[in-house]
């Protein structure tokens, strides 16, 4: 019964949130401030207003994962009479190999992959803008050398100094596996970063805020990062669907999440020796991961969109 | 005699680019006295920009400005002064408005805030005491119904509006010293009028200096007290508007001053200065008009004419001072016959 109100529950604040951000959209005008104004023209594309809903019920239900799943996502009730069951009203998704609720381990599951997903991408974001803030604003020499890093950092392919860095280190707790994720997926931001601070310290608005006595505290707060956050939003939500994509393809590979905590990725691999016969323990994560990667890139696209600078400026 | 307010002495602003040196502003000197206007004209090019950033101290690698330049503000030489002092200095007692308002406010924030910001860095005022001296700072400028206009975003305000913005940001702390570049060059000429009736309102209120950047003749007739007409990083003339009206003795302000379109006169072409403005990097040899002068010889083209005085308060880069008879036989200029 609890699990009945938990569902209601997750629903009505879905429900909520998104009538909220409706009407937030509804009521933004385009005559007032730019991030109203990207609100609603974000307001007025449909597509990414529904992949937006399915995102953020995609998270509340993770959020809510422990009060709405049948079973223990790690549980092995029986593991020769459970085994491999096909979908049914008792196991809404089937069971795996291990008699586990493919159900249950799919909403942990995108608790597991939402949360690394979203905390690497934001650790990325902020050390990439940082970092190109810093070498587009001074310039010169520390700009040289700056870049000369990330272009050495950009020469090793990702995939790889992923899958070395994890192997080397062995059991990976999963605050590990934010920070190597987030770590190695900043140098594409910080580019962005800088080549926009570069056209946007040569601006008027810097000329003219230096004149009035700003410190490079100021202009960096106040004219450049406001004004470089646009891209940096849109990068972002467009790098979330990359990361879920490389967790998944690292915990397929056994290096990413380790079972039995599930995730995406490695619900994958369990189902993927039987793939004919026992088809959706590795199907139902393979269209979630699907779903998701595909709403945060359709996001991402109404967010470049409606955070146009050129726009932002007019 | 009262002390200058401001004393510019030998400004060498140079730009150290792969291509050469481009000597942007290169030996130019004058005063700016308190409550006086003086006018800054020139083609684009010739270091009026630079030389208001310079004074300031905004000039970037690769432009330096070369040791030996004096600049002196209220007795103390602005170049000595480190970095933090000199930061108190801009937008307190020394502020500067540009040509384009729009481009020079920030889309992100609202007007009132931008004011707000110039009384908080440089008096620490809270949030909410800035944010009032902005709404009274704005309705000083002529702002009509500030209060609610200041919680707006430049792209909602009319550019006479936005300048009137940069005004109050530039004017918040009662600069002594209020360099205007091109302040009107981007508006309406209706506009233009009432942001230079603004400026002059707010001189006599504040009691300030303006020093005015313009390629405007009109401007600086309507404006300006004294008059620096500059040509390729140098102040060719000064004089006081009316004489410099009246009588110019430069070639080249008799140029710009035939090239002014004016009401009344006969319908004829307007006269243009043959050639243009030569690269910095490149200044000719001699007098650096020599090309386009229709009255140059040969001591042009070799002797750099020094600042020849021709009346009290009137001063002319030009060797006609010392041989006036060639006035008497204008040729064509070099640069035309080339072309």
């Amino acid at each position: 019964m609890s699990r009945v109100v938990a569902w209601a529950l997750c629903a009505a604040i879905t429900v909520v949130i998104c009538a909220w951000l409706d009407r937030a959209g509804r009521r933004a005008s385009t005559d007032t401030g730019p991030w109203r104004r990207a609100l609603a023209r974000f307001h007025r594309n449909r597509a990414a207003v529904v992949a937006l809903w399915m995102v953020l019920a995609a998270c509340v239900v993770a959020a809510l994962a422990p009060w709405l799943v049948p079973y223990s996502p790690t549980a092995t009730p029986d593991i020769v009479a459970l085994k491999n069951l096909s979908p049914s009203s008792a196991h809404l998704l089937g069971t795996d190999f291990a008699s586990r609720d493919v159900f249950s381990r799919l909403l942990y599951g995108a608790r597991v992959s939402l949360s690394i997903a979203m905390l690497a991408i934001i650790l990325s974001a902020t050390v990439g803008t940082l970092y190109g803030a810093a070498a587009g604003y001074y310039g010169g020499r520390v700009d040289a050398v700056m870049m000369r890093i990330i272009d050495a950092a950009l020469s090793i392919p990702r995939i790889l100094l992923l899958i070395t860095l994890l192997v080397l280190w062995g059991t990976v707790p999963m605050a590990a596996l934010v920070l190597v994720l987030g770590f190695t997926g900043w140098f594409g931001v910080s580019r962005l970063v800088r080549a926009e601070v570069l056209s946007l310290k040569e601006r008027d608005m810097v000329v003219a805020a230096r004149a009035l006595g700003a410190r490079d505290r100021d202009i960096i707060l106040r004219h450049i990062l406001p004004n470089v956050l646009s891209p940096v939003v849109v990068a972002a939500t467009l790098g979330i669907a990359n990361v879920i994509i490389i967790e998944a393809g690292l915990s397929y590979l056994g290096i990413g999440v380790r079972p039995p905590v599930p995730s995406w990725g490695n619900m994958i691999q369990d189902g993927v020796s039987q793939m004919a016969t026992v088809w959706w323990v590795s199907l139902f994560p393979g269209l979630a991961i699907v779903a998701t990667v595909m709403a945060f890139n359709i996001i991402g696209d109404g967010l470049r969109d409606a955070l146009d600078p050129r726009q932002l400026d007019g | 005699m009262t002390a200058p307010l401001l004393s510019v002495r030998d400004l060498r602003t140079w730009f150290h680019t792969s291509s050469g040196i481009a000597r942007a502003v290169d030996g130019v000197s004058f005063d700016v006295m308190p409550h006086e206007t003086v006018g800054v004209v020139g083609e684009s090019g010739c270091g009026k920009s630079v030389t208001s950033l310079s004074i300031l101290r905004l000039i970037d690698r690769p432009g330096t400005i070369e040791p030996g330049s004096v600049i002196e503000f209220e007795g103390r030489n602005l170049m000595a002064l480190p970095e933090k002092e000199m930061r108190k200095i801009r937008g307190n007692r020394i502020s500067m408005i540009f040509q384009e308002p729009m481009t020079s406010l920030n889309p992100v924030f609202t007007v009132g805030d931008q004011v707000a910001e110039v009384a908080r860095v440089h008096s620490g005022a809270s949030k909410r005491e800035a944010w009032e001296r902005a709404v009274e700072m704005l309705t000083t400028v002529g702002m009509p119904a500030a209060s609610e206009r200041a919680k707006e975003y430049p792209h909602q305000l009319s550019g006479g509006l936005r300048q009137r913005v940069m005004i109050a940001m530039a004017l918040m702390m009662d600069p002594a010293l209020l360099i205007a570049d091109e302040p009107t060059t981007a508006l309406d000429v209706t506009i233009q009028a009432q942001i230079l009736e603004l400026l002059a309102e707010m001189q006599e209120r504040i009691g300030m200096s303006i020093l005015l950047i313009t390629h405007d003749l009109g401007v600086i007739a309507e404006s300006a007290t004294r008059v620096l007409v500059m040509y390729a990083g140098q102040v060719v003339e000064e004089a006081p508007v009316s004489e410099l009206f009246a009588a110019p003795h430069h070639p080249y302000t008799e140029g710009l001053l035939a090239a002014m379109p004016r009401v009344g006169a006969e319908r004829e072409r307007l006269a243009v200065i043959p050639g243009s403005v030569p690269p910095p990097t490149n200044w000719p040899s001699g007098c650096r008009f020599h090309d386009r002068c229709p009255f140059a010889w040969e001591r042009c083209a070799t002797e750099p004419p020094p600042l020849y005085r021709i009346g009290e308060r009137h001063v002319s880069r030009c060797h006609l001072a010392d041989e006036p008879e060639r006035r008497a036989e204008p040729h064509e200029p070099l640069a035309a016959t080339r072309a």
